[in-house]
C-alpha cells in the first residue's frame, strides 16, 4: 500500500521568498534576538544544574531511546491506549488525516448543541486548521494561552511552538490589546504583568461557562490510557477541569509505553522548553473521573503524515519531537528569519525536517534548505534528534532544478576522489586569487555555478591543509603527529 | 476499511522493515539525598525561587500557623475531608467542597498533597486525601498546602513511584500560575492561583 501524506497548515511560499522580507525587518530581529536569548541563557542554566549531577546526557539518552522504540512499536501500543483508555471512560476516535479530525471534533461540539468552544495550546489543532474548520461551522473558538491569544486577536499566525506571539514586544501587545480586547482601555500599560492581568479578566467569564474544551496532549500513556498536558498559566488546568465535554486531539506519535516514562520526559521538558526545572501546571487525566472534570471525555487520534514520515528509516526520528523548541531558540537562521518564514506551523530547525515530511517533500522542498547545517539543533535536542543529518537526506529527496542536479553530482564525483578533490582545490585557489580578501565566494564558474547561486563558499586558504602537511613532512620539520 | 484500521494498517506497512529496537536503557538518576534537613533547605529554596511562599512549622503549631496564614481569609473553601483540627484557630467562614460559583467567591482554598519534590519545587496532588476534586485548587486566587516532611523526596522519579496511580487525575503545582508569553519573561499569576503558600510541617521536635 502506498501511504498518503497530511495536509493543513504545513506549506507556505518557498523559505527564501518568504525569509527575504524579514531579515530586512529591524523590528522583528530585535524582539527574536531579545527572547530568543533570554532563553537561551534561561534552558543553559537548568540545564547545566542537571549537567552537574552527570545525569543529563543519561536522560537525552533514555528519551532517545524510548521514543525509538515507541515508534519501532506503535500500532500496537495505539491499539494498548485505546484499551485503557475506553476502560477509563474515554471515547477514541481515530482519523487519517486534517479533514477528518476537524469533521469529527465539528460533530461532538454540533451534537452537543454548542457555539462557542474553549481551546488550550495544541499544536495538533493548529496542524490541522481546526479554528477555521469550526468557523466555517459557525463555532467559535476561543484560545486561552496568553500568546495564543494575542496572535488570535491580531489575526496572526503563530511563530514559535512554544511562545507562538515571540514576534510581538510588550508594546505592540499593549496596542493589540487596547484595541481589540473588550474591557480593556486605554489606562493598559506595557507592563507584562498588567498586560498578564487583562487576560485573566478577558477570558474568567468564559472559563466558569464553556460547556465544552479542545485540548492537544503533551504524551499518552499506552499502559494506563492517561493523558498529559504541560502548561503554565492555569488556562489548560480550567479547560481540562471544568467543562463538562473535552475533546483531546492527539498526533499518533505522543504515545508512551508506560506510566513511569513521564520520569523522563518531565525532566527534559520543561528544562528545554521554558527554561524552567519544572512549569508551573502538568495535569494528567485518565478517562472520565466521577465528580472531578468532565464527564463527557474524547481523544482524536491523528496520523495526516505520521505514518508516512515513519516510513523512511533516516527521517522518522523527527517523530521523536517532544515540541520543547531548544531548536529554534538556538538556531541562527530562525533568529534572522522569524517562524513565519517556514510557512508551517512548526518552525525551525525541527519544522525543516518535519514539515516536509509530514506533506511530502516534493510538495515542501525549499524547507531542507532553511537551515546552515551548524548543528547547534543536535546539540540541544532533548531527544538527541539529529536534525542535520535528516536535512541532508531530505535534500536527496528533494526534486532540484537542473543546474543543482549537475553541481551536485559534479561536488559528489569530485568529493568521491581523493586525486580529483585535491585537484579541486588546488585549482579553486588559484582560480579564486581575484576575490581574495573578500572572504567568501559568491560566484563560481558552471557547473559549479549551480551551488553558489544560493550560497557563498569560503576562500581557500592559499595552501591546504594536506599540502602544508606533505611540505612540512618532506622539509623534515613539524610532522611528528600521529596517524590519521 | 475503518479509519483506526486504515491508520493502524499504514503504520505497520511503514515499520515492515525496520528492524527491531533494543528495550530503552534508563540509567539515570532515580534518588538524590534522604537527609531530611538537606531535603527541607532544597524543597524551601526551589519553592521560594519560583515565588512560593513558605511557612514552616511544626505538628502541634499548625493550626496556630494557619489560622496567622489564613488571617486575611474571609472565605476558605477546603475539601470536604480537610483534618478539622487543622482549622482549629481559624474564625472566617469556611465552605466545604463548594461549586464553581461558590469556589469563585472564596479568597483561598486550603489542602493537603500527595508528594512534593524538592529538587523543581514542585507539589502533586492525587485526589487522594486532604485534596478534594481538581477545581478546587484552581479557581480560588490563592492555595494555601499544607505538606509533611516524610512527603517530600528528592527526585522526579522518586515522585512518581509513589504515586498511587494515575486512574485518579493528577496535578504537578510548581509555583503559583505563570506566563513567558510575553519576550519570554516570566510573570506570576495569570489564571490559576495567583499565590501559592506552602505550609511545611517538619518534625515533632523541630
Amino acid at each position: 500500500m502506498t501511504i498518503p501524506h497530511g495536509s493543513g497548515n504545513l506549506v507556505g511560499l518557498p523559505f527564501p521568498t518568504a525569509a527575504k522580507p524579514r531579515v530586512r525587518d529591524i523590528g522583528l530581529r530585535a524582539n527574536l534576538r531579545r527572547a530568543t536569548g533570554t532563553i537561551r541563557a534561561k534552558r543553559a542554566a537548568v540545564v547545566e544544574e542537571v549537567e552537574r549531577t552527570g545525569d543529563w546526557e543519561p536522560l537525552r539518552e533514555a528519551g532517545r531511546a524510548i521514543k525509538a522504540w515507541t515508534m519501532r512499536n506503535l500500532p500496537e501500543l495505539l491499539e494498548r491506549f485505546e484499551t485503557a483508555a475506553t476502560e477509563a471512560g474515554a471515547v477514541v476516535h481515530w482519523a487519517r488525516d486534517a479533514d477528518e479530525a476537524n469533521r469529527i471534533v465539528g460533530d461532538l461540539i454540533r451534537a452537543r448543541n454548542q457555539r462557542e468552544i474553549v481551546k488550550v495550546k495544541s499544536m495538533a489543532t493548529q496542524e490541522i486548521g481546526l479554528n477555521e474548520a469550526l468557523a466555517a461551522q459557525g463555532i467559535e473558538a476561543t484560545e486561552t494561552d496568553l500568546a495564543e491569544l494575542i496572535v488570535q486577536l491580531a489575526g496572526d499566525e503563530p511563530s514559535h511552538i512554544l511562545v507562538p506571539a515571540i514576534h510581538k514586544n510588550r508594546s505592540e501587545i499593549r496596542e493589540l490589546f487596547a484595541a481589540r480586547m473588550p474591557g480593556t482601555d486605554a489606562s493598559l500599560t506595557d507592563e507584562p504583568a498588567a498586560l498578564a492581568e487583562a487576560a485573566r479578566r478577558h477570558l474568567r467569564a468564559k472559563f466558569l461557562s464553556a460547556k465544552v474544551a479542545v485540548s492537544g496532549a503533551n504524551f499518552a500513556v499506552a499502559e494506563t490510557g492517561t493523558l498529559v498536558v504541560v502548561e503554565s498559566e492555569g488556562n489548560g488546568r480550567m479547560c481540562l477541569t471544568l467543562p463538562e465535554t473535552l475533546i483531546s486531539v492527539v498526533g499518533v506519535e505522543k504515545i508512551l509505553p508506560r506510566f513511569a516514562d513521564l520520569e523522563v520526559f518531565l525532566q527534559l521538558l520543561p528544562r528545554s522548553s521554558t527554561g524552567e526545572r519544572m512549569n508551573p501546571y502538568t495535569s494528567m487525566w485518565t478517562g472520565a473521573t466521577d465528580g472531578d472534570g468532565p464527564s463527557d471525555v474524547h481523544i482524536v487520534l491523528i496520523d495526516n503524515g505520521r505514518s508516512a514520515t515513519l516510513a523512511d528509516e533516516v527521517g522518522r526520528q523527527a517523530l521523536h519531537c517532544i515540541r520543547c523548541s531548544a531548536c529554534l531558540n538556538v538556531c541562527p537562521v530562525y533568529e534572522r528569519t522569524g517562524g513565519h518564514a517556514y510557512g508551517s506551523v512548526y518552525p525551525g530547525p525541527i519544522g525543516a525536517i518535519l514539515s516536509p515530511q509530514l506533506t511530502g517533500v516534493a510538495a515542501n522542498k525549499s524547507l531542507p534548505y532553511a537551515s546552515s547545517l551548524c548543528g547547534a539543533c543536535y546539540e540541544v535536542c532533548p531527544v538527541k534528534i539529529n536534525i542535520p543529518e535528516v536535512l541532508v537526506h531530505l535534500r536527496q529527496e528533494a526534486p532540484k532544478n537542473a543546474a543543482e542536479k549537475s553541481a551536485m553530482a559534479t561536488m559528489g564525483w569530485v568529493m568521491r576522489s581523493r586525486r580529483r578533490y585535491e585537484a579541486g582545490l588546488r585549482a579553486a585557489r588559484m582560480g579564486s586569487s581575484p576575490w581574495r580578501g573578500k572572504g567568501s565566494l559568491s560566484r563560481l564558474p558552471w557547473p559549479m555555478s549551480g551551488w553558489t547561486s544560493s550560497r557563498d563558499l569560503p576562500v581557500p586558504p592559499r595552501e591546504s591543509f594536506r599540502d602544508w602537511w606533505k611540505r612540512e613532512a618532506a622539509e623534515g620539520t613539524g610532522a611528528n603527529g600521529e596517524g590519521e | 476499511m475503518s479509519a483506526r484500521e486504515e491508520v493502524l494498517a499504514r503504520l505497520r506497512t511503514a515499520l515492515r522493515d525496520a528492524p527491531v529496537e533494543p528495550e530503552p536503557v534508563r540509567d539515570y538518576r532515580r534518588e538524590g539525598t534522604t537527609d531530611p534537613e538537606e531535603l527541607r533547605a532544597l524543597l524551601v529554596d526551589r519553592l521560594r525561587d519560583y515565588k512560593a511562599t513558605v511557612h514552616e512549622t511544626t505538628p502541634d503549631g499548625l493550626p496556630t500557623t494557619l489560622s496567622a496564614v489564613l488571617a486575611d481569609a474571609t472565605v476558605l473553601a477546603v475539601p470536604a475531608d480537610l483534618p478539622v483540627e487543622w482549622l482549629a484557630g481559624h474564625t472566617g467562614e469556611v465552605r466545604a467542597d463548594p461549586d464553581v460559583p461558590g469556589l469563585d467567591t472564596s479568597d483561598a482554598v486550603l489542602t493537603g498533597a500527595a508528594v512534593a519534590i524538592a529538587e523543581t519545587g514542585t507539589i502533586v496532588l492525587d485526589a487522594g486525601p486532604a485534596q478534594g476534586r481538581r477545581a478546587l485548587t484552581l479557581v480560588p486566587d490563592r492555595h494555601v498546602c499544607v505538606l509533611f516532611a516524610e512527603q517530600v523526596v528528592a527526585t522526579v522519579p522518586e515522585a512518581i513511584a509513589r504515586l498511587r496511580s494515575p486512574a485518579s487525575p493528577l496535578t504537578w503545582i510548581s509555583g503559583p500560575s505563570a506566563t513567558s508569553d510575553i519576550e519570554l519573561r516570566r510573570v506570576e499569576g495569570v489564571h490559576g492561583p495567583r499565590r501559592l503558600d506552602v505550609v511545611l510541617v517538619g518534625a515533632a521536635d523541630g
